[in-house]
Protein backbone atom coordinates (compact mmCIF):
# COMPACT_ATOMS: atom_id res chain seq x y z
CA UNK A 1 0.00 0.00 0.00
CA UNK A 2 1.49 3.53 -0.94
CA UNK A 3 1.46 5.91 2.13
CA UNK A 4 -0.62 9.42 2.06
CA UNK A 5 2.70 11.62 1.28
CA UNK A 6 3.77 14.61 3.27
CA UNK A 7 0.94 13.97 6.13
CA UNK A 8 3.61 14.61 9.33
CA UNK A 9 6.31 16.29 6.61
CA UNK A 10 6.23 19.65 5.15
CA UNK A 11 6.14 19.86 1.14
CA UNK A 12 9.09 21.14 0.20
CA UNK A 13 7.22 23.31 -2.64
CA UNK A 14 4.07 24.49 -0.14
CA UNK A 15 6.85 24.76 2.84
CA UNK A 16 3.55 23.27 4.62
CA UNK A 17 1.88 19.56 5.21
CA UNK A 18 -0.39 18.65 2.62
CA UNK A 19 -3.82 18.16 4.74
CA UNK A 20 -3.23 22.03 6.14
CA UNK A 21 -3.89 23.08 2.30
CA UNK A 22 -6.36 21.17 2.24
CA UNK A 23 -8.31 21.83 4.84
CA UNK A 24 -7.96 25.93 4.34
CA UNK A 25 -9.03 25.24 0.89
CA UNK A 26 -12.16 23.71 2.78
CA UNK A 27 -12.80 26.86 5.00
CA UNK A 28 -12.26 28.87 1.22
CA UNK A 29 -15.74 26.94 0.38
CA UNK A 30 -17.17 27.63 3.79
CA UNK A 31 -16.42 31.44 3.75
CA UNK A 32 -18.20 31.68 0.27
CA UNK A 33 -21.00 29.16 2.12
CA UNK A 34 -21.32 31.75 4.74
CA UNK A 35 -20.61 34.79 2.74
CA UNK A 36 -23.72 33.72 0.81
CA UNK A 37 -26.11 33.65 3.42
CA UNK A 38 -24.65 37.05 5.26
CA UNK A 39 -25.21 38.53 1.46
CA UNK A 40 -28.76 37.24 2.08
CA UNK A 41 -28.95 38.60 5.27
CA UNK A 42 -28.42 41.83 4.60
CA UNK A 43 -30.42 42.46 0.89
CA UNK A 44 -33.32 40.45 3.29
CA UNK A 45 -32.67 43.01 5.79
CA UNK A 46 -32.72 46.51 3.97
CA UNK A 47 -35.19 45.40 1.61
CA UNK A 48 -37.75 45.21 4.65
CA UNK A 49 -39.60 48.40 5.59
CA UNK A 50 -39.41 47.03 9.32
CA UNK A 51 -36.94 44.77 10.70
CA UNK A 52 -37.43 41.97 12.72
CA UNK A 53 -41.24 43.20 11.53
CA UNK A 54 -44.45 41.89 12.39
CA UNK A 55 -44.33 38.50 14.01
CA UNK A 56 -47.22 36.63 15.62
CA UNK A 57 -49.57 39.85 15.67
CA UNK A 58 -47.05 41.88 17.74
CA UNK A 59 -44.33 44.60 15.67
CA UNK A 60 -41.12 44.52 16.63
CA UNK A 61 -37.93 47.29 15.82
CA UNK A 62 -35.15 45.56 17.26
CA UNK A 63 -34.01 41.97 16.74
CA UNK A 64 -32.87 42.24 20.31
CA UNK A 65 -36.56 42.17 21.60
CA UNK A 66 -37.17 38.76 19.83
CA UNK A 67 -33.52 37.04 20.55
CA UNK A 68 -32.23 36.90 24.00
CA UNK A 69 -29.49 38.77 23.79
CA UNK A 70 -27.75 37.92 27.29
CA UNK A 71 -28.11 33.91 25.82
CA UNK A 72 -26.51 34.82 22.75
CA UNK A 73 -23.82 36.81 25.16
CA UNK A 74 -23.46 33.45 26.93
CA UNK A 75 -22.67 31.82 24.29
CA UNK A 76 -20.36 33.87 22.84
CA UNK A 77 -17.72 32.96 25.91
CA UNK A 78 -18.86 29.34 25.76
CA UNK A 79 -17.28 29.47 22.21
CA UNK A 80 -14.66 31.80 22.85
CA UNK A 81 -13.43 29.67 25.57
CA UNK A 82 -13.62 26.75 23.38
CA UNK A 83 -11.49 28.07 20.86
CA UNK A 84 -9.05 28.51 23.64
CA UNK A 85 -9.46 24.67 24.70
CA UNK A 86 -8.83 23.78 21.32
CA UNK A 87 -5.75 25.68 20.79
CA UNK A 88 -4.80 24.67 24.27
CA UNK A 89 -4.69 21.10 23.25
CA UNK A 90 -2.22 21.55 20.14
CA UNK A 91 -0.09 23.57 22.49
CA UNK A 92 0.16 20.27 24.91
CA UNK A 93 1.21 18.01 22.13
CA UNK A 94 3.78 19.88 21.43
CA UNK A 95 4.94 19.96 24.68
CA UNK A 96 4.48 16.29 24.72
CA UNK A 97 2.08 16.46 27.41
CA UNK A 98 -0.39 14.20 26.53
CA UNK A 99 -2.29 14.19 29.53
CA UNK A 100 -2.80 17.86 28.95
CA UNK A 101 -4.47 17.13 25.36
CA UNK A 102 -7.22 14.40 26.85
CA UNK A 103 -8.15 17.78 29.17
CA UNK A 104 -8.10 20.42 27.19
CA UNK A 105 -9.77 18.71 24.49
CA UNK A 106 -12.30 17.16 26.58
CA UNK A 107 -12.93 20.49 27.85
CA UNK A 108 -13.47 21.50 24.53
CA UNK A 109 -16.17 19.21 23.62
CA UNK A 110 -18.03 19.80 26.96
CA UNK A 111 -18.28 23.36 26.53
CA UNK A 112 -19.46 22.68 22.72
CA UNK A 113 -21.86 20.19 24.48
CA UNK A 114 -22.35 24.07 26.11
CA UNK A 115 -22.89 25.46 23.46
CA UNK A 116 -25.37 23.58 21.73
CA UNK A 117 -27.76 22.56 24.49
CA UNK A 118 -27.84 26.61 25.37
CA UNK A 119 -29.14 26.82 21.89
CA UNK A 120 -31.68 24.08 21.82
CA UNK A 121 -33.06 25.99 25.01
CA UNK A 122 -33.28 29.30 22.98
CA UNK A 123 -34.94 26.98 19.88
CA UNK A 124 -36.77 25.10 22.02
CA UNK A 125 -38.06 29.50 23.59
CA UNK A 126 -39.25 30.04 19.83
CA UNK A 127 -41.07 27.01 19.33
CA UNK A 128 -43.20 27.15 22.20
CA UNK A 129 -44.07 30.78 21.56
CA UNK A 130 -45.01 29.89 18.09
CA UNK A 131 -42.03 31.96 16.33
CA UNK A 132 -41.31 29.30 13.70
CA UNK A 133 -39.01 29.75 10.87
CA UNK A 134 -41.97 30.04 8.27
CA UNK A 135 -43.46 32.95 10.49
CA UNK A 136 -41.35 35.97 9.18
CA UNK A 137 -38.50 36.60 6.84
CA UNK A 138 -36.62 37.42 10.11
CA UNK A 139 -36.59 34.30 11.66
CA UNK A 140 -36.40 32.32 8.58
CA UNK A 141 -33.00 33.78 8.38
CA UNK A 142 -32.30 33.19 11.92
CA UNK A 143 -32.87 29.68 11.97
CA UNK A 144 -31.06 29.38 8.67
CA UNK A 145 -28.17 31.03 9.57
CA UNK A 146 -27.93 29.75 13.26
CA UNK A 147 -28.97 26.23 12.75
CA UNK A 148 -26.18 26.12 10.10
CA UNK A 149 -23.64 27.24 12.37
CA UNK A 150 -24.98 24.20 14.71
CA UNK A 151 -24.75 21.80 12.29
CA UNK A 152 -21.14 22.63 12.37
CA UNK A 153 -20.50 22.65 15.91
CA UNK A 154 -21.93 19.28 15.65
CA UNK A 155 -19.46 18.23 12.95
CA UNK A 156 -16.59 20.01 15.17
CA UNK A 157 -18.36 17.46 18.05
CA UNK A 158 -18.16 14.44 15.97
CA UNK A 159 -13.98 14.71 14.24
CA UNK A 160 -12.58 16.16 18.34
CA UNK A 161 -14.73 13.60 19.73
CA UNK A 162 -13.04 11.14 17.48
CA UNK A 163 -9.25 12.58 17.88
CA UNK A 164 -10.03 12.57 21.87
CA UNK A 165 -11.32 8.43 21.59
CA UNK A 166 -10.02 5.89 18.92
CA UNK A 167 -8.25 8.42 16.97
CA UNK A 168 -5.59 9.14 19.86
CA UNK A 169 -4.24 5.51 19.34
CA UNK A 170 -1.76 7.43 16.44
CA UNK A 171 0.12 9.08 19.49
CA UNK A 172 1.96 6.40 19.74
CA UNK A 173 2.00 5.43 16.49
CA UNK A 174 3.12 8.77 14.94
CA UNK A 175 3.05 11.58 17.22
CA UNK A 176 4.01 14.33 14.46
CA UNK A 177 0.83 13.37 12.42
CA UNK A 178 -1.53 13.12 15.23
CA UNK A 179 -0.24 16.57 16.91
CA UNK A 180 -0.79 17.98 12.76
CA UNK A 181 -4.38 16.55 13.11
CA UNK A 182 -5.34 18.32 15.89
CA UNK A 183 -4.01 21.45 14.69
CA UNK A 184 -6.14 21.31 11.51
CA UNK A 185 -9.25 20.05 13.53
CA UNK A 186 -8.13 23.65 15.87
CA UNK A 187 -8.47 25.48 12.19
CA UNK A 188 -11.76 23.98 11.58
CA UNK A 189 -13.15 24.51 14.89
CA UNK A 190 -11.77 28.23 15.15
CA UNK A 191 -13.49 29.08 11.96
CA UNK A 192 -16.68 28.31 13.34
CA UNK A 193 -16.01 30.74 16.59
CA UNK A 194 -15.57 33.26 13.79
CA UNK A 195 -18.13 32.61 11.96
CA UNK A 196 -20.28 33.18 15.58
CA UNK A 197 -18.54 36.21 15.75
CA UNK A 198 -19.89 37.88 13.07
CA UNK A 199 -23.19 36.09 13.29
CA UNK A 200 -23.75 37.54 17.14
CA UNK A 201 -23.76 41.13 16.37
CA UNK A 202 -25.33 41.10 13.23
CA UNK A 203 -28.23 38.68 14.38
CA UNK A 204 -28.80 39.57 17.76
CA UNK A 205 -28.20 42.65 18.14
CA UNK A 206 -28.38 45.19 14.83
CA UNK B 1 5.82 27.81 13.13
CA UNK B 2 7.36 27.47 16.92
CA UNK B 3 8.42 24.15 17.85
CA UNK B 4 10.64 24.26 21.21
CA UNK B 5 9.02 24.28 24.45
CA UNK B 6 9.72 27.28 24.95
CA UNK B 7 8.66 28.79 22.29
CA UNK B 8 5.14 27.33 23.06
CA UNK B 9 4.91 28.58 26.27
CA UNK B 10 5.35 31.89 24.84
CA UNK B 11 2.71 31.17 22.50
CA UNK B 12 0.28 29.79 25.74
CA UNK B 13 0.68 33.45 27.35
CA UNK B 14 -0.63 34.88 24.10
CA UNK B 15 -3.44 32.79 23.81
CA UNK B 16 -4.59 33.68 27.33
CA UNK B 17 -4.55 37.74 26.79
CA UNK B 18 -6.05 37.08 23.40
CA UNK B 19 -8.86 35.23 25.67
CA UNK B 20 -8.77 38.38 27.80
CA UNK B 21 -9.01 40.78 24.82
CA UNK B 22 -12.06 38.38 22.82
CA UNK B 23 -13.89 38.55 25.99
CA UNK B 24 -13.66 42.71 26.64
CA UNK B 25 -14.86 43.46 23.01
CA UNK B 26 -17.88 41.29 23.11
CA UNK B 27 -19.29 43.14 25.88
CA UNK B 28 -18.03 45.98 24.05
CA UNK B 29 -20.41 45.01 20.94
CA UNK B 30 -23.40 43.98 23.54
CA UNK B 31 -22.47 47.57 25.27
CA UNK B 32 -22.50 49.60 21.68
CA UNK B 33 -25.88 47.67 21.16
CA UNK B 34 -27.52 49.72 23.97
CA UNK B 35 -26.51 53.03 22.51
CA UNK B 36 -29.24 53.50 20.36
CA UNK B 37 -27.30 53.97 16.78
CA UNK B 38 -28.87 54.17 13.72
CA UNK B 39 -28.61 51.27 11.44
CA UNK B 40 -25.74 52.37 9.59
CA UNK B 41 -23.51 53.73 12.56
CA UNK B 42 -24.36 50.54 14.65
CA UNK B 43 -23.22 48.05 11.75
CA UNK B 44 -20.44 49.53 10.88
CA UNK B 45 -19.35 49.97 14.29
CA UNK B 46 -20.64 46.08 14.87
CA UNK B 47 -18.57 44.39 12.18
CA UNK B 48 -15.73 46.34 12.99
CA UNK B 49 -15.42 45.10 16.26
CA UNK B 50 -16.36 41.64 15.07
CA UNK B 51 -13.78 42.21 12.44
CA UNK B 52 -11.05 43.00 15.10
CA UNK B 53 -12.29 40.40 16.78
CA UNK B 54 -11.82 37.82 13.77
CA UNK B 55 -8.89 38.92 13.11
CA UNK B 56 -7.32 38.11 16.80
CA UNK B 57 -8.46 34.64 16.34
CA UNK B 58 -7.26 34.31 12.77
CA UNK B 59 -4.04 35.30 13.51
CA UNK B 60 -3.33 33.84 17.08
CA UNK B 61 -5.36 30.98 17.46
CA UNK B 62 -5.55 29.92 13.53
CA UNK B 63 -1.27 30.66 13.62
CA UNK B 64 -1.86 33.14 10.36
CA UNK B 65 0.40 35.70 11.64
CA UNK B 66 3.22 33.15 11.31
CA UNK B 67 1.87 31.28 8.30
CA UNK B 68 3.52 30.65 4.88
CA UNK B 69 2.78 32.33 2.15
CA UNK B 70 1.03 29.81 0.03
CA UNK B 71 -1.90 29.85 2.84
CA UNK B 72 -1.93 33.65 2.77
CA UNK B 73 -2.29 33.96 -0.67
CA UNK B 74 -4.91 31.26 -0.70
CA UNK B 75 -6.81 33.64 1.40
CA UNK B 76 -6.55 36.30 -0.23
CA UNK B 77 -7.51 34.75 -3.20
CA UNK B 78 -11.04 33.40 -1.25
CA UNK B 79 -11.78 37.49 -0.64
CA UNK B 80 -11.64 38.17 -4.05
CA UNK B 81 -13.96 35.42 -4.90
CA UNK B 82 -15.71 36.67 -1.95
CA UNK B 83 -16.12 40.35 -3.04
CA UNK B 84 -16.85 39.84 -5.98
CA UNK B 85 -19.79 37.47 -5.51
CA UNK B 86 -21.19 40.56 -3.02
CA UNK B 87 -20.71 42.20 -6.38
CA UNK B 88 -22.16 40.42 -8.78
CA UNK B 89 -25.44 39.81 -5.84
CA UNK B 90 -25.18 43.83 -5.25
CA UNK B 91 -25.62 44.30 -9.12
CA UNK B 92 -28.67 41.66 -9.32
CA UNK B 93 -30.18 43.94 -6.49
CA UNK B 94 -30.13 47.04 -7.91
CA UNK B 95 -30.80 45.88 -11.43
CA UNK B 96 -34.34 44.46 -10.12
CA UNK B 97 -36.28 47.69 -11.86
CA UNK B 98 -39.72 47.62 -11.48
CA UNK B 99 -39.74 44.92 -8.93
CA UNK B 100 -41.70 45.84 -5.76
CA UNK B 101 -40.26 44.41 -2.26
CA UNK B 102 -43.55 44.26 -0.11
CA UNK B 103 -43.97 43.38 3.40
Amino acid sequence: MVDIPYTSKVRPDTGVYNAKIGVWLFLASEVMLFGGLFSAYIFLRIGAPEWPGMIQGTMYTSAADVLNVPIGMFNTFVLIASSVTMVMSWAKLMMKDFKGFRVQMSLTILLSFVFLVVKAFEYGDKFAHGYLPAESTFLAIYFTMTGLHALHVIGGIIVNGYLLGPGSKMWKTNPEQFTNRIEIAGLYWHFVDLVWIFLFPTIYLL
Amino acid sequence: MASSHEDIQKHVKTYYIVFGALAVLTVVTVGVAYLDLTIWPALILALFIALIKGSLVACYFMHLISEKKVILWMLVVTVVFLLCMFAIFIGAYHGQEGVHIVS
